[in-house]
């Protein structure tokens, strides 16, 4: 049984009515199945638009879904009343992109990822120190520095605040929304390089929300891309990256700047009148769909 | 190609006014850019690389001043004009692309008028010739249906067409440098290669120099004639691009290649120990020194001076001192 299983997820957002406009729906996420085995990496990858951060948000609830079901362990989610949902949140957790709009500029890095066990009630007060003091140390912070405030952090340390925080409740799942997409170049390969090594130690599953390719192929097992709101293309990252089968992928991955001068290029431009919006989902090779 | 470059860059130093003391952004720069190319100024954030952009344009806002330097174009120089006179060379000379497509336009204007805008300031057309214009333009940057489009306002064009409207304004003039300041960071990575595709066909078509600035090394690979590299407000190497990216001789420009995603898969990162130091607090001689694997004695000393590495190559590092008993570990470094 898979860890997560996502499926006919549907969000619609509605475009309220204005005077002389009638209101509109527009379908975010549009049906989107796919399932995350335990241990994995998902690799959830597309443009601006795409509706990738939105069908991360409505697999936590964040975002309330349309339709669909989103089972965690065998369970739909989307059943659960509030209090079971922020049980059931234990489990999983959400690190945001931005570590300098995530993290509350008036509270102490200490306080910051202290929260989520005061909130859950869990431990006493010094106990929950010392957790905290643990977290820190591992994501690399020095625990000298837990009464800072977060603009006394570099980016990269901003960003292991947060996932400090989203591992102090011990979670199985981790939804990484961009992580590192807001660093500086030299210090993304550090916090990559963090996340698989915690990983490993914690036994997490990972959904990677992402938009640079390079990355994904790097750390994920499997990929989904997104093209408005639909998923186009899925399976081992190796075989995608290998023989890309959706229109919209081909060109994707044709765009992707490599920092080889003499690497050939051959720029393939999506004609979106070719991209066949009904087409289903089919297996092209084991593990291997694609919409065409 | 004449002998004398479009843009001489020489000591250029800017500095912040900061309540801590006065604190270098953009500290000793020289730099060149000739006649039809394209130099990439590459670095992470706070490396000095828009602000060396804002110096070059004069347009550096308090508690910044540029505190030192000549600015050299077609034999000029920039900085011993008054604001007047700077004025005729912004947009009419040098012209600057911002990296926000969405602030850099003004909502309230259609993008017809703000490319008239430019002709009209620098006196270059009458109102009938500067609409005629704006629509070539358009036209030009393959903005389709450009003779409709010019009625447009900005929030009716996606983010990809605005930087193209943008591209537009800054050729109004027919300018001989334009200054890209990241382009396409904020566009998603098709858009991005259609932007730096039309920003190719663009300088040879319009015969102009550019100096693109950016963080990406892929961008840099596909876009470049030649690169300088910098790091905490210093240039630490300079060089054709082929060379750089190929044979990186500056310890941070070999960390920077090597911590991109591309090798086996799963495997841990080369990442660059620690970060990048904060403004007014600089190491001591090298500022990558503290991050630095080759380091040893000498790099404590002094900030190293530009050592030449190879053709038009050369590197702000000690490994490279022909004076030192150190020598290069990297068997692969080019000499």
């Amino acid at each position: 049984m898979p860890l997560v299983d996502v499926s006919h997820l549907v969000k619609h957002f509605v475009r309220d009515a204005g005077l002389f406009r009638a209101g509109t729906r527009v379908a975010a996420v549009d049906d989107v199945s796919f399932s995350i085995d335990e241990g994995e990496t998902f690799g959830l990858v597309g443009e601006s638009g795409s509706g990738k951060t939105t069908t991360g948000r409505c697999m936590l609830r964040l975002v309330e879904p349309t339709s669909g079901e989103v089972r965690f362990r065998g369970e739909n989610l989307l059943g659960f009343s509030p209090g079971r949902m922020r049980e059931a949140r234990r489990q999983m957790q959400i690190v945001f992109q931005d570590p300098y709009s995530s993290l509350n500029p008036r509270m102490r890095a200490r306080v910051i990822v202290e929260e989520p066990l005061v909130i859950h009630k869990l431990g006493e007060r010094a106990a929950r120190r010392e957790r905290v003091a643990e977290l820190f140390q591992l994501v690399g912070l020095d625990p000298a520095h837990l009464e800072r405030f977060p603009h006394e952090f570099s980016g990269g340390q901003r960003q292991r605040i947060g996932l400090a925080r989203a591992l102090a409740l011990n979670p199985s799942f981790l939804i990484l929304d961009e992580p590192v997409s807001a660093l500086d170049v030299s210090v993304q390969a550090q916090v990559v390089n963090l996340l698989m090594d915690l990983q490993e130690r914690l036994k997490l599953t990972y959904l990677f929300i992402a938009h640079d390719l390079r990355l994904v192929e790097h750390i994920c097992s499997r990929i989904a891309v997104m093209y408005l709101g639909k998923i186009v293309e899925l399976g081992p990252a190796a075989a995608i990256f290998a023989s890309p089968q959706h229109p919209y992928t081909r060109a994707l991955l044709s765009a992707i700047p490599l920092p080889d001068p003499d690497a050939p290029r051959h720029r393939l431009v999506l004609d979106p009148a070719s991209v066949n919006r009904a087409a289903a989902l089919k297996e092209v090779s084991t593990g291997h769909w694609a919409a065409i | 190609m004449a002998d004398e470059p479009l843009l001489r860059v020489e000591h250029l130093t800017t500095v912040f006014n900061l309540p801590g003391g006065t604190v270098p952004v953009v500290d000793d720069v020289s730099f060149e850019i000739r006649a039809g190319e394209t130099l990439g100024l590459v670095g992470e954030s706070g490396s000095g690389k828009s602000v060396t952009a804002l110096s070059i344009m004069r347009l550096v806002q308090p508690p910044g001043r540029v505190a030192g330097g000549r600015l050299l174009f077609k034999g000029r120089d920039l900085s011993a004009l008054d604001e007047r006179a700077m004025r005729e060379v912004r947009g009419a000379d040098i012209a600057l692309i911002f990296q926000e497509p969405m602030t850099a336009l003004n909502p309230v204007f259609t993008i017809g008028d703000q490319i008239a805008e430019t002709l009209l300031v620098h006196g270059r057309a009458t109102r009938a010739e500067a609409a005629a214009t704006a629509v070539e333009l358009l036209d030009a940057v393959r903005i389709p249906d450009a003779a409709s489009r010019v009625r447009d306002y900005p929030h009716q064009l996606s983010g990809g067409m605005r930087q193209r409207v943008l591209i537009a304004m800054a050729l109004a003039c027919r300018p001989a440098l334009v200054i890209a300041d990241e382009p396409t960071t904020a566009l998603d990575v098709t858009i991005q290669a259609e932007i730096l595709d039309l920003l190719r066909d663009m300088k040879a078509r319009f015969h102009v120099s550019l100096l693109l600035i950016t963080h990406d090394l892929g961008v840099i690979a596909e876009t470049v004639d030649r690169v300088a590299v910098m790091y905490a407000g210093r240039i630490v190497e300079t060089g054709p691009v082929r060379p750089v990216l190929r044979n990186p001789n500056h310890p941070y420009t070999r960390g920077l290649l090597a911590s991109i995603p591309g090798g086996a898969p799963g495997q841990r990162l080369n990442a660059i120990e620690g970060s990048v130091p904060r403004l007014g607090a600089l190491p001591s001689g090298c500022a990558f020194g503290p991050r630095c694997p080759d380091r040893f004695d000498a790099c404590t000393t002094a900030p190293p001076p530009d050592y030449p590495t190879g053709v038009d190559h050369a590197a702000k590092c000690y490994l490279y001192n022909p004076h030192s008993a150190f020598r290069i570990p990297h068997s692969d470094a080019s000499r």
